[in-house]
């Protein structure tokens, strides 16, 4: 994704960054890592701003995005602000460092997300981590094996063309001496900074990148072992609940906590509307938020599902909400020989990750330290310093890796909410959101209208093109297809419920609409769907992948029939390309869809590791066939009326079809972020699946036969 | 506040809590036994499985004083003198999990199915595991690790937790 896009992506929700540089002295630096080598990538300077030994006591680049240190002992350490929160980012970006440096991938020590360890990162969401944080790692990497080459050169006074690393050592190929890598910097204060792009290993050569290996650490995640934000335990921690106001925009009329006051060594904190408790055991803290008497009040005939999209239509967010006409498209639209115009739309879905959020808060004077489960470790201290009026320096946020997050984890609230409570009681605080906080005062991904016009020939050509989106985003919204003449707009709105990322955002609302369109296009001139999109497209990369899953999934072999269909849509976004095709079984009378086969095609360039990237994609499937089929918040008058698994329905064992993913590996070309867009392709296929099965098209989300 | 005793993993703990505590609330917040998870607090999503005297069994719905006398196992409790159960060994092998927060109750759902059907198929994995959620879709990999474990014991070649 091009910067600006990221910006807009970035700017259209809560997310406002300022940014902040780490202000560490690099000496500082070599002493807390005990000497060795350091290596640091400047982002900024075109050429490399120190190179050679020593440490001359400069301040680090202003720019610094990440670094690797070699110690005496042979470990490796990269710190990078990235989080890993279940996409295998952990694994996969120690694989790329130890194929540029030439070690065992299982001698490197990845700390991410620490602010006060790692360096500023604007957070991990964007399928940003592999485009831009693997480069940046294997470049620096690339240079520490340079400098190590450099250095046994210096110390054996040969010429460094003789000497080459592997399997952490240099050694000499003439007289076969060699030195590990931590005896080249023992004794040694080596740092160089870096930039520019030096020769990286080409994927084609790759040997540990590139590899199927296990995920870090996966014996912890099979003994329960691994800490997660909700796991952690400090030295007389308390634990807190917060009061939930009555709905939401309500301000708090009256309050009597008389009876929770009687619990023993319960502390209420009242603050404004804020009310909260701590305890010294948790069932206490939920007993006391329980025997609260609060009274608010909500303002009544707030916007319900049922006015959701009137809503979104008529309550443009600033100028660009507003719609400009674009008079070439519409003459093309308008002298086309066939046309079509539809409407589609998607509900606002939560992204109920399985660990709610969750912070333990701790005070040492003024200093304030947060553990808490987040994608955006530095906007969360942000937001914490801002909320105490003290400056970021003060305060450290650390990111043990979490359960989850598809874009749900970028805000702090949990972590205001310890740190407010611990505050109150000087002593650490848990506090741990339950289901039903997560359901509610968590934020959704998006709801949208999306209107699409569109002309066609008859032989099948596209001429126009009027794709319109109101608030779910501008993600995905640009057509892959070839047509002369197109209009694609993306309509901010004012949003009813908070609202904000969610994996792939509103790249799954624009493939829905447009996948499904294109479908009804292909139907409309009497094309086969496949045919139909191949006719109009020229990108290589979605042609290979919409021709992969076709010849896999065996399109066009079997007819789709009364009650059973098959579908396929296809698309790109964040440099990962995508098409799948669906089998399903539609029984009308019993309003049941059943998600029978996928075949995904996946291609995003290089893969860096295919298990990991396998197991992704296939997440992504089953995620999607919530969205598609049955997710949906349902809200009136300032209250979310599903807020529990129980009504809130999510994929299952019993919805699983038989999935099977296709890697398309592009060892020429970059590799791109796979966490999001894999998961676009399904909603679609399944709404041209259902059309080929019943002969009706359903064009909201979640699909619901009437 | 209750005293009574817990017998979990095999060994007796002496508890003090509230009458009305939660298992799940002892498991974590007064034993630091952390490996068994919150996810809903409403027995919707499994993550919170530990085994009662075998059985699967939701410990955010039962409470810690009415388990007494039973035998109490949790994810910390699996592992036999430093190597895995089947289960677990299953679990990893075939790298049924992302995030990893709903694995423990996973595998012990997984670890009473089999002690019912040792061998079970594709409809018995569906009832006895459709209350585990697993929000990163790792169940087709789930299902393989469950039929992996099965082999994994039939073979006796790791040890079997009760």
């Amino acid at each position: 994704m091009p910067a600006d896009e990221l910006i807009r992506e970035v700017a259209q929700h809560e997310i406002q960054e300022r940014i902040q540089w780490f202000q560490l002295d690099r000496r500082d630096f070599l002493r807390l890592c005990g000497g060795g080598l350091l290596v640091l990538l400047d982002g900024r300077s075109a050429v490399a701003q120190e190179a050679g030994r020593g440490s001359r006591g400069h301040e680090l680049p202003k720019e610094v995005s990440a670094w690797v240190h070699i110690g005496a002992d042979d470990k490796i350490t990269v710190f990078t602000g990235k989080v890993e929160i279940g996409q295998n980012i952990r694994t996969s970006l120690a694989q790329l460092v130890a194929e540029e440096l030439r070690v065992p991938v299982a001698s490197i020590t990845m700390v991410m997300g620490d602010t006060d360890l790692t360096p500023w990162d604007m957070g991990t969401f964007g399928s940003r981590s592999t485009p831009t944080m693997g480069p940046q790692l294997r470049t620096m990497a690339l240079t520490a094996r340079q400098m190590l080459i450099e250095a046994a050169a210096q110390r054996w006074k040969v010429d460094p063309s003789v000497l080459a690393a592997a399997d952490g050592r240099v050694s000499n190929l003439k007289n076969g001496q060699s030195l590990t890598y931590g005896e080249i910097t023992r004794g040694e204060k080596l740092t160089q900074s870096v930039s520019g792009d030096p020769p990286l290993t080409p994927a084609s050569a790759w040997k540990v990148a590139g590899a199927a290996l296990p995920k870090a650490g996966g014996r912890d995640f099979v003994t329960g072992r691994h800490q997660y934000p909700s796991d952690i335990t400090r030295p007389g921690m308390m634990f807190g609940k917060v009061l939930r106001p009555g709905g939401f925009n309500a301000t708090l009329a009256s309050l009597d906590t008389s009876a929770a006051e009687k619990l023993p060594a319960t502390k209420i904190v009242h603050d404004g509307d804020f009310v909260g408790v701590v305890a010294e055991d948790a069932s206490t803290a939920e007993q006391a938020v329980s025997q609260i008497k609060a009274k608010w009040n909500v303002p009544p005939a707030q916007i319900s599902n049922r006015e959701l999209f009137e809503y979104l239509r008529s309550h443009p967010e600033g100028e660009k909400g507003s719609s400009s006409t674009n008079a070439s498209v519409m003459q093309a639209l308008a002298s086309a020989e066939l046309k079509l115009e539809q409407h589609y739309t998607v509900q606002y879905i939560a992204h109920a990750p399985l660990e709610p959020r969750a912070a333990v808060a701790e005070w040492n004077g003024d200093r304030l330290t947060v553990w808490t489960g987040t994608q955006r470790p530095f906007g969360v201290r942000d937001e914490l310093a801002e909320a105490f009026r003290i400056p970021a320096t003060k305060v450290r946020v650390i990111m043990p890796d979490m359960g989850s997050g598809y874009g749900g984890k970028h805000t702090g609230e949990c972590a205001i909410e310890a740190a407010r409570l611990a505050k109150a009681v000087g002593k650490p605080v848990s506090v741990v959101w339950t289901r039903e906080e997560e359901f509610t005062w968590a934020y959704f991904r998006p709801a949208g209208w999306i209107e699409i016009r569109s002309g066609a020939r008859r032989d099948g050509t596209l001429v126009a093109w009027q794709h319109h989106n109101y608030n779910s985003g501008p993600s995905g919204i640009d057509t892959p297809y070839n047509v002369s003449s197109k209009d694609v707009q993306f309509h901010p709105t004012k949003s009813p419920l908070r609202q904000g990322s969610y994996r792939g955002l509103a790249a799954t609302a624009n493939h829905f609409a447009r996948e499904c369109h294109m479908d009804e296009l292909a139907c409309s001139v009497g094309m086969d769907p496949l045919e139909f999109r191949l006719k109009n497209l020229t990108d290589p990369r979605l042609h290979a992948v919409l021709e992969t899953a076709a010849k896999q999934f065996g399109w066009g072999r079997t007819k789709s029939s009364s009650g059973h269909g098959f579908g396929i849509a296809g698309g790109v976004e964040k440099g990962g390309y995508v098409a799948t095709c669906v089998e399903v079984e539609v029984n009308p009378a019993a309003k049941q869809v059943k998600i029978r086969r996928v075949v995904e095609a996946w291609e995003s360039g290089a893969i860096v590791n295919p298990n990991g990237l396998r197991n992704q994609q296939m997440g992504a499937v089953v995620q999607a066939i919530g969205g598609a089929l049955f997710e949906a918040v349902q809200f009136k008058d300032g209250r979310i009326l599903n807020p529990h698994f129980a009504e809130y329905r999510v994929p299952r064992f019993s919805d699983m079809p038989e999935i099977e993913i296709v890697l398309i590996d592009r060892k020429d070309l970059p590799s791109a972020g796979a966490g999001e867009t894999g998961i676009v392709g399904l909603a679609p296929a399944v709404s041209n699946a259902i059309f080929a099965a019943t002969g009706t098209r359903l064009r909201d989300m979640p699909m619901v036969l009437a | 506040m209750n005293d009574f005793r817990l017998n979990i993993n095999g060994t007796e703990f002496p508890i003090r809590a509230p009458g009305d505590e939660t298992l799940l609330s002892v498991l974590r917040n007064r034993l630091h036994l952390t490996g068994t998870k919150y996810g809903c607090g409403e027995g919707q999503c499994g993550a919170c499985t530990v085994l009662i005297d075998g059985t699967a069994t939701r410990s955010c719905l039962t409470i810690a004083a009415s388990v007494g006398g039973a035998k109490i196992i949790t994810i910390e409790g699996l592992e036999s003198h430093g190597s895995l159960s089947p289960v677990q060994q299953a679990f990893l092998d075939e790298e049924s999990f992302q995030c990893g927060y709903c694995t423990s109750g996973m595998i012990l759902s997984t670890t009473s199915l089999l002690r019912e059907h040792s061998h079970p198929t594709d409809q018995q994995i569906i009832e006895a595991m459709d209350g585990n959620i697993c929000r990163c879709g790792t169940y087709p990999r789930i299902v393989a690790a469950i039929k992996r474990a099965a082999q994994l014991q039939e073979k006796g070649g790791a040890n079997h937790a009760s």
